[in-house]
């Protein structure tokens, strides 16, 4: 497990190296450069000031100050706010993007799975097709018009909930809520999927055999086998919270990287861009990495561990 | 070991199926008995109600299915009349049943300890531990190799011949009194076949079971059953002992099918087979079901169905070439030597019986 953790952790560091060169040159081909919105300046101070930067440099020069400089934990500075690392800038914002990306994570997957299969195990009764149409409404629904009406209704009209800001539990709610239902549609349809077709399996013909109640069948067997494919599901989620996040947390007015993100690149911030693509990269690959440990608990057939008979 | 006591008793049992094509009648009118000890063999083609027989036993009909008629006995209640929470208790402790398939048939998340300990925890509230020693013992009986290493492997660990061991001892561990073994062994190559059905046959005499087998192989059967069902398009054509069904079969269905079985004399020429399909139940002909296919149909079986004929105490078929005014038809040469093979076996046993009586007179 060790030597599987280690190599695994090998892999993730070298994805991130090509993330960070692909983004560095992709970067690069954006039109504009940091100052185009700043007519005022002469193009003798604009030059002078993207010098200060090292932008005037040959692109390959930049690239491997960038990455000699990310090694030594230098992420440079921000373009935007004048004089802020680009390091304080994600470490001051990242903790509200990560609370509200694991809360809708929670939200979304564990009533998913609940309601994905509450439809398999009624399958063809009304449960079942009000479970569809949530998961179908939850689907089709993009994530900003859900949180504009949440906004509107729960907010504004019913007044239960802060409209936006951050500021405490409270505030967390209505956008955790529109960031969870794309992820719980996506979980409540595949388990539904899946678990109809455990259902109609050898082993839960055999388990009902057996005399087992139909909710120990379920519980004891069925379960476990259906949630074997949703982990590999996690993944994308997470993506999709992730971007959905840039969005949401603007809405919202969210102090969190995904607002930053945006703003970034609408300003050529090269080393804030830098920056948030490697967080989000990195945070990708720990899903991943834990998904991939998940499944080995779920599934005894493809454990990591020595169990070779 | 066997004796007379009807420990199940089937009745005029009809099921049809609701599809969207139709009513699908699966099982029409099909009566049977099992006795305390026996193996009785249902033999029959693909969807010849075989499987949907034993499901209704078992009280583990699809959804779509409706009961259309009959009942079915066992200690004086209709399991087609029982709730679901008797039906659940009645699953894996009094009626245990053995699938087709090993490789699909074992939760593969589960250990198999635990696959076979489960119905013991359901059934009689055991404790873990407890039930998981006995899992272990019923393993070492049904030969699984290094038990005590093995019990908490996964089924992914284990040959197929293996884990149908282990489905054998998950459908044991209660001692039902009932088995359904369900094509057990179709999905297993010769050799393994040989051992499971060994392994069936010796653990029927520890812990006397009688055995529903349900197959569509006649070369199992013949070391395997007391007494043979043979069944066609939902219904039971033909019944008797092994002997009988073997040596002396009457319905014309029985023929084809035991004269497209290969023997120790086939010598490369091809095997006979029955022409055509069985016929479609979703609207089942008029008279007899295998008169389409038969080249022995009398006019009568386009237009009424065959009653069951007495062949024996033990022995019927439902065929019209057994009435009284049917007219002489000679059976295929195959069956016939079988026929001449069972005279010679009557008359030995009689010979034999003889001999027995005048001992006994000397005495």
């Amino acid at each position: 497990m060790a030597k599987y953790l280690i190599k695994r952790i090998f892999y993730l560091l070298l994805t991130l190296f090509i993330v960070i060169t692909v983004t560095f040159f992709m970067m690069k081909l954006l039109p504009g450069t940091p100052l185009t919105n700043q007519q005022k300046l002469s193009p003798a101070q604009q030059h002078l000031i993207l010098k200060q930067y090292g932008l005037t440099k040959p692109v390959w020069q930049q690239y491997l100050i960038y990455v000699a400089g990310v090694f030594h934990g230098n992420f440079g500075t921000s373009f935007q706010f004048s004089d802020q690392p680009v390091s304080y800038l994600i470490s001051s914002r990242i903790g509200p993007s990560l609370l509200l990306g694991a809360q809708a994570m929670i939200l979304g997957v564990i009533p998913g799975i609940l309601v994905g299969a509450l439809g398999a195990i009624k399958k063809n009764t009304w449960v079942d097709s009000t479970t569809t149409i949530v998961s179908i409404l939850g689907i089709s629904i993009p994530s900003f018009v859900l949180a504009v009406l949440l906004q509107y209704y729960i907010g504004l009209k019913l007044g239960w909930l802060p409209i936006a800001d951050w500021g405490g539990f409270a505030y967390t709610i209505l956008p955790t809520i529109a960031l969870a239902a794309s992820p719980f549609a996506d979980t409540a349809r595949f388990i539904r999927t899946e678990m109809v077709d455990v259902l109609n399996s050898d082993y839960i013909e055999l388990a009902k055999a057996k005399g087992l109640s139909k909710w120990g069948v379920i519980y004891h067997h069925a379960l476990r086998n259906s949630l074997i494919p949703v982990v590999t599901i996690i993944g994308p989620l997470a993506v999709n919270i992730m971007t959905g996040s840039m969005v949401i947390e603007n809405i919202f007015s969210v102090p969190g990287i995904g607002e930053q993100f945006v703003k970034s690149i609408l300003t050529n911030d090269y080393p804030t861009i830098m920056a948030v693509t490697i967080v989000y990269s990195l945070m990708l690959m720990v899903v991943l990495l834990i998904t991939d440990i998940v499944y080995g608990i779920i599934d005894p057939r493809i454990r990591i561990t020595n169990t070779s008979k | 070991m066997e004796s007379n006591e009807n420990i199940l008793e089937v009745n005029h049992l009809k099921i049809n199926f609701n599809t969207y094509a139709g009513t699908v009648k699966a099982i029409r009118d099909v009566s049977f008995n099992l006795k305390k000890g026996e193996t009785l063999a249902i033999v029959g083609e693909s969807g010849s109600g075989k499987t949907v027989t034993t499901r209704s036993i078992m009280g583990l009909l699809a959804a779509n299915s409706e009961v259309a008629g009959g009942d079915i006995q066992f200690h004086g209640k209709d399991i087609l009349k029982m709730s679901q929470k008797e039906l659940e208790q009645l699953r894996g402790a009094q009626i245990a049943q053995i699938f087709q398939d090993p490789m699909t048939s074992l939760d593969p998340t589960m250990r198999i300890g635990r696959q076979i300990a489960e119905p013991l925890m359901v059934h009689k509230g055991m404790k873990k531990d407890k039930a998981m020693a006995q899992a272990l013992e019923m393993m070492k009986l049904v030969g699984i190799t290094d038990a005590e290493q093995r019990i908490n492997d996964y089924p992914h660990q284990f040959s197929g011949g293996m884990r149908q061991r282990i489905v054998i001892a998950i459908a044991l561990i209660n001692y039902p009194e009932i088995l359904i073994a369900d094509e057990p062994t179709t999905a297993l190559d010769v050799t393994i076949q040989a051992q499971i059905l060994d392994l069936m046959r010796e653990l029927q005499n520890k812990i006397s079971t009688s055995i529903i087998f349900i197959t569509h192989d006649l070369g199992v059967v013949a070391g395997m059953a007391d007494r043979v069902a043979v069944m066609y398009a939902g219904k039971i054509v033909e019944y008797g002992t092994v002997d009988e069904i073997f040596y002396n079969p009457k319905h014309p269905y029985t023929w084809g099918l035991l004269s497209s079985m290969p023997t120790l004399d086939t010598n490369g020429e091809e095997l006979p087979s029955i022409p055509g399909t069985p016929p479609d139940l979703l609207d089942p002909p008029a008279g007899d079901a295998f008169a389409a296919r038969n080249a022995y149909a009398l006019k009568i079986d386009t237009e009424q169905e065959p009653p069951f004929f007495k062949v024996s105490d033990t022995h019927y078929a439902a065929t019209w070439l057994l009435h009284p005014d049917a007219p002489k038809v000679t059976p295929p040469e195959q069956i016939l030597e079988r026929q001449e093979q069972f005279a010679k076996m009557q008359k030995d046993l009689a010979q034999q019986g003889h001999h027995v009586e005048e001992e006994e007179e000397k005495q």
